[in-house]
């Protein structure tokens, strides 16, 4: 067993984890952070992608033991004091989202790439959501909702976007 | 949008899911999102062969384990017969499947289930059981489960429902229109076609997971991620020989299901458990089970044969199909049946129809429902033929569409002859916009400016190609559904449905259509689906049915409301109830005075005549509305790789009027991208011995992000009169198109008939060889 701590979400945690447990089975099982999906369990559809240090990854490839000492981010820590990013308003208002179980994953994913580029292109947004699959949606919505956050943001409208959304 | 479509104030619009909030925000609202204390992990052991006998079996080193808390075979478990195809009852496939049986019929089959207190544990139970098999030979495909002296899979002696144990056939359906040979002597061009369609899967992001558990009241509870709620409680009271009302079925939010989850597959197993240790259990398929033993798309044989006049008319249709239903007959007859009635009628002037089919055993995967249903398998032979057809008689394969497909107004005896596994029901076309998708997703491909052009560029080569199809809005005189609305005295209401959401939106759909007759916004509209428990009774989500039929019961059940809500008005507002209407969360006279709904609920609940204003009312349909679809496709064929590239995807789809149209464009542009991967790359691959030998999505390969062409979806709107609000169906028809139309297009860029899918680079060069040979 190994004891290691780690900022999930802003708080600071403490686990004592088998070197064998993933960072996902960490997140779901022992944190109850069940919003981060898992669809395949060995790194191929990217519904378990969290952000570690800023950056997209697939939890269920990681040990839990190699996360120790990172800042972890999840679809739980993406609305701040009940209100929606303007990632997922966007997600929301482009029908980007059908039965759900991929969204927390492309929201991560996105959240990465949008961290890293406010302003993506076309092909820099297929090229960050790249590994996580969807089988609902065909993939145009979220395409949209994606750009429709960057497009936000930009313009810095997207807190009053998100009042709008709660209001709804 | 049409005329009378244009005055609704919440339907026809683009409104946010209800459950979105919920799902971009990662609430626990999917099955094994919710943790209780104590909770059971399961494992099951799947068959190593493809077709064997269990001499022995022996569990004692398992159940002897620490954290063991159960272990279930076939010497400890009930064994009456039933089929895990959830369907109306009595179901139309047979009974051939035993929770656990002395008998493993494909690699992958379940020989026991052990629960323990962790994954580790339950896992190293399943390899401390100990098993002896007899193997027996087996039948790896259609060809040889009809020969003479085949293996007999289904040999045991309580199975019912199979058309022909000894020579593997599940079922068989035969039905005449006119005289085919006659007409095949009378035409004068003659096109047949043979097609083969691939084992394919559904991959639902969530594989198939349940959750059990026993409530306060000692009932068994089953939080389930299920298409088919009730058909659950059915079949698993059923299996499990225990009185129905000791289960209590619920579906959360879903990860997808498209078909595969209208199967009991895990259900009892893990209900059973909790049943004999009381304690919660937890069984979620991995993604190597899911693709080794749940559910795949029956694999087809298909021959079509037309015969035409030289003018283009169609003169005779014949169509033979084989379905391969793998180790058991689940939806094996019904998806055969689909196979013709899904397809035929769209071309009803021809005069002379044959549908042929047998569905046989093989020792490979199960096949099950899977969107289209069997109609994706027909309209590959099919709109390939006419595209060969136009070719023959030197038409524009437009043009032999044209004036051959089903119009306003019009019928086809197929419907009558063929339905649902049984007969069917006639009916006449009421809605069809089919001339305007066509004419539409012409324009919007280039159709008139790029066919036949070739247009090249390096080595690759550009062709379009189209094709047209129908689909149906529910099982007519079969399906069921209901709803019930009751009032709070906030002038809110609940709508409680047995329909299921899949992540299609049919809670908001639903709760749009109720809203609107109630004259209120959506978030009036409190919505609670799928429980057993809670919610009235609905066959669930499948064959196109929830907006066309469940939407049905809940426009119904809304006048009810809305007519209780009228007569406590009317004394408020001095007025007659006939005369008053509801918007803006009020009632209005026709002078102009209003009373809020709130005000109305108040007065029902607190006042005078107290009562709850509140309905319950059903729909049975008594047609299938088909909605209709244009397909156009620009491809690239590389002329050295044999790769194919969709360039363009045009839909073109007359779906009645889109009560959500965001939510109808993504049903398409998901079926679209669906069945683009099951034309160009998804193929579950078979070993010799039957194994699946590429059970992962790394090796089975579905559209991501990167393999998506542009797309453009038209909603060509009509009005259908049987619908609630005018609506049809969206769900399935979309994954019908990309095999025909990607295959038409690769005729026109490189003068290829492909008869096999997927239409992968060695396939398409060694067509490429043989033509040039």
């Amino acid at each position: 067993m190994h004891t290691i701590r780690f900022t999930v979400n802003g708080h600071v945690e403490q686990a004592t984890v088998p070197a064998t447990m993933t960072l996902l089975d960490l997140l779901r099982d022992r944190l109850a952070l069940t919003g981060t999906k898992e669809g395949c369990g060995i790194g191929e559809c990217g519904a378990c992608t969290v952000l570690l240090n800023g950056n997209p990854i697939t939890s269920c490839l990681m040990l839990a033991v190699e996360a120790d000492g990172s800042d972890i981010e999840t679809i739980e820590g993406e609305a701040i004091g009940g209100e929606l990013s303007v990632l997922q308003q966007a997600f929301i208002d482009e029908g980007a989202t059908q039965c759900g179980f991929c969204t927390p994953g492309m929201i991560m994913s996105a959240r990465g790439l949008l961290n890293r580029i406010p302003d993506p292109s076309h092909e820099e947004i297929i090229e960050a959501i790249a590994g996580n699959l969807c089988r609902c949606t065909g993939y145009e919505a979220i395409i949209s909702a994606i750009q429709l956050a960057a497009a936000r943001l930009s313009q810095d409208i997207g807190s009053r976007d998100a009042q709008e959304g709660r209001a709804r | 949008m049409s005329d009378r479509a244009k005055n609704f104030a919440t339907v026809g619009k683009s409104l946010r899911k209800v459950d979105g909030v919920a799902l971009v925000t990662g609430k626990p609202e999917f099955v094994a999102d919710l943790q209780l204390p104590d909770t059971l992990i399961v494992k099951v052991l799947g068959s190593p062969f493809a077709h064997a006998r269990i001499v022995s079996i022996d569990v004692s080193a398992a159940e002897a384990m620490p954290g063991v808390a159960c272990v279930l075979t076939h010497k400890n478990t009930p064994t009456t017969r039933h089929t895990t195809a959830g369907q109306g009852f009595p179901e139309p496939s047979p009974y051939d499947t035993r929770m656990f049986e002395n008998k493993v019929r494909f690699v992958g089959d379940r020989v026991a289930a052990v629960a323990a207190d962790s994954e580790e544990i339950a896992e190293a139970a399943l390899k401390a059981i100990r098993v002896e098999y007899e193997e027996l030979p087996a039948v790896l495909s259609i060809d040889e489960a009809r020969r003479d002296g085949a293996p007999v899979i289904h040999d045991e002696p309580d199975s019912t429902g199979i058309y022909d144990v000894v020579r593997n056939i599940v079922a068989d359906v035969d039905i005449d229109v006119g005289d085919v040979v006659q007409g095949f002597d009378e035409s004068d061009e003659i096109v047949e076609v043979t097609c083969e369609t691939q084992y394919a899967q559904h991959t639902p992001i969530e594989t198939h997971v349940v959750l059990s558990y026993l409530d306060s009241a000692n009932r068994l509870v089953l939080r389930t991620s299920t298409q088919v709620p009730f058909h659950v409680r059915r079949i698993v009271a059923q299996t499990l020989g225990i009185p129905m009302q000791q289960i209590r079925v619920i579906k959360p939010r879903i990860g997808g299901g498209f078909g595969t989850k209208q199967e009991i597959l895990l259900e009892d197993v893990a209900g059973l458990i909790s049943m004999r240790t009381g304690r919660p259990a937890l069984l979620s398929l991995t993604r190597k089970e899911e693709f080794a033993s749940s559910r795949t798309r029956h694999p087809m044989r298909v021959r079509v044969k037309l015969g035409a006049m030289k003018d283009g008319r169609l003169h005779a249709i014949e169509m033979e199909a084989t379905s391969n239903t793998g180790a058991y007959g689940s939806h094996g007859l019904t998806v055969l049946a689909n196979t013709g009635s899904k397809t035929l009628p769209l071309y009803n002037k021809a005069p002379n129809a044959h549908f042929y089919g047998q569905a046989v055993y093989t020792n490979l995967p199960v096949g099950g429902a899977y969107r289209g249903y069997g109609a994706t398998q027909g309209y590959f032979p099919l709109e390939t033929a006419m595209d060969e057809m136009a070719d023959r008689l030197g038409m524009d394969p437009i043009e032999l569409r044209r004036i051959n497909h089903i119009q306003l107004g019009e019928t086809s005896p197929i419907f009558e002859k063929l339905g649902e596994g049984r007969e069917g029901v006639s009916q006449t076309v009421k809605s069809c916009e089919l001339p305007r998708c066509i004419e539409i997703g012409s324009e919007r491909i280039g159709w008139s400016k790029k066919r036949g052009k070739r247009l090249t560029i390096g080595p690759w080569v550009h062709g379009i190609g189209m094709s047209i199809m129908m689909q149906g809005s529910g099982i007519p005189e079969i399906d069921m559904a209901a709803a019930t609305i009751k009032m709070n005295e906030d002038g809110s209401f609940n709508l409680l449905i047995g329909a299921t959401d899949l992540g299609t939106g049919s809670d908001t759909i639903l709760a749009q259509i109720a809203a609107e007759v109630l004259g209120v916004p959506l978030d009036k509209m409190l919505v609670v689906s799928s429980d057993t428990d809670l919610t009235p009774f609905d066959v669930g989500a499948y064959a196109s049915s929830t907006t066309y039929v469940s939407g049905m019961a809940v426009q119904r059940a809304a006048e009810k409301v809305r007519d209780q809500i009228v007569r406590v008005a009317a004394p408020l507002l001095d007025a007659s109830a006939d005369e008053l209407t509801l918007r803006d969360n009020a009632v209005f006279a026709p002078a102009g005075t209003s009373v809020s709904l709130a005000r109305v609920c108040q007065r029902a609940m607190y006042e005078t005549d107290q009562f709850q204003i509140g309905a319950t009312a059903s729909c049975v349909p008594h047609e299938s509305p088909a909605p209709f679809l244009a397909n156009f496709a620009e491809v690239a064929v590389n002329r050295e790789t044999g790769k194919v590239k969709v360039v363009h995807y045009v839909a073109a789809v007359d779906c009645g009027v889109a009560i959500n149209p965001q939510l109808a464009e993504g049903q398409m542009e998901g079926a679209i991208v669906n069945g683009i991967g099951y034309a160009l790359t998804e193929e579950m691959i078979l070993s010799s011995k039957g194994r699946v030998r590429n059970p992962s999505l790394f090796d089975y390969k579905i559209p991501g992000m990167l393999d998506v062409p542009p797309m453009d979806i038209i909603l060509v709107e009509s009005y259908e009169p049987t619908g609630p609000m005018g609506a049809k169906s969206v769900g399935e028809i979309g994954i019908n198109g990309p095999i025909p139309t990607i295959a038409n297009a690769i005729y026109d860029a490189v003068g290829i008939r492909l008869t096999e899918t997927p239409f992968t680079p060695e396939r398409v060069l060694q067509a490429m060889k043989e033509a040039s040979s």
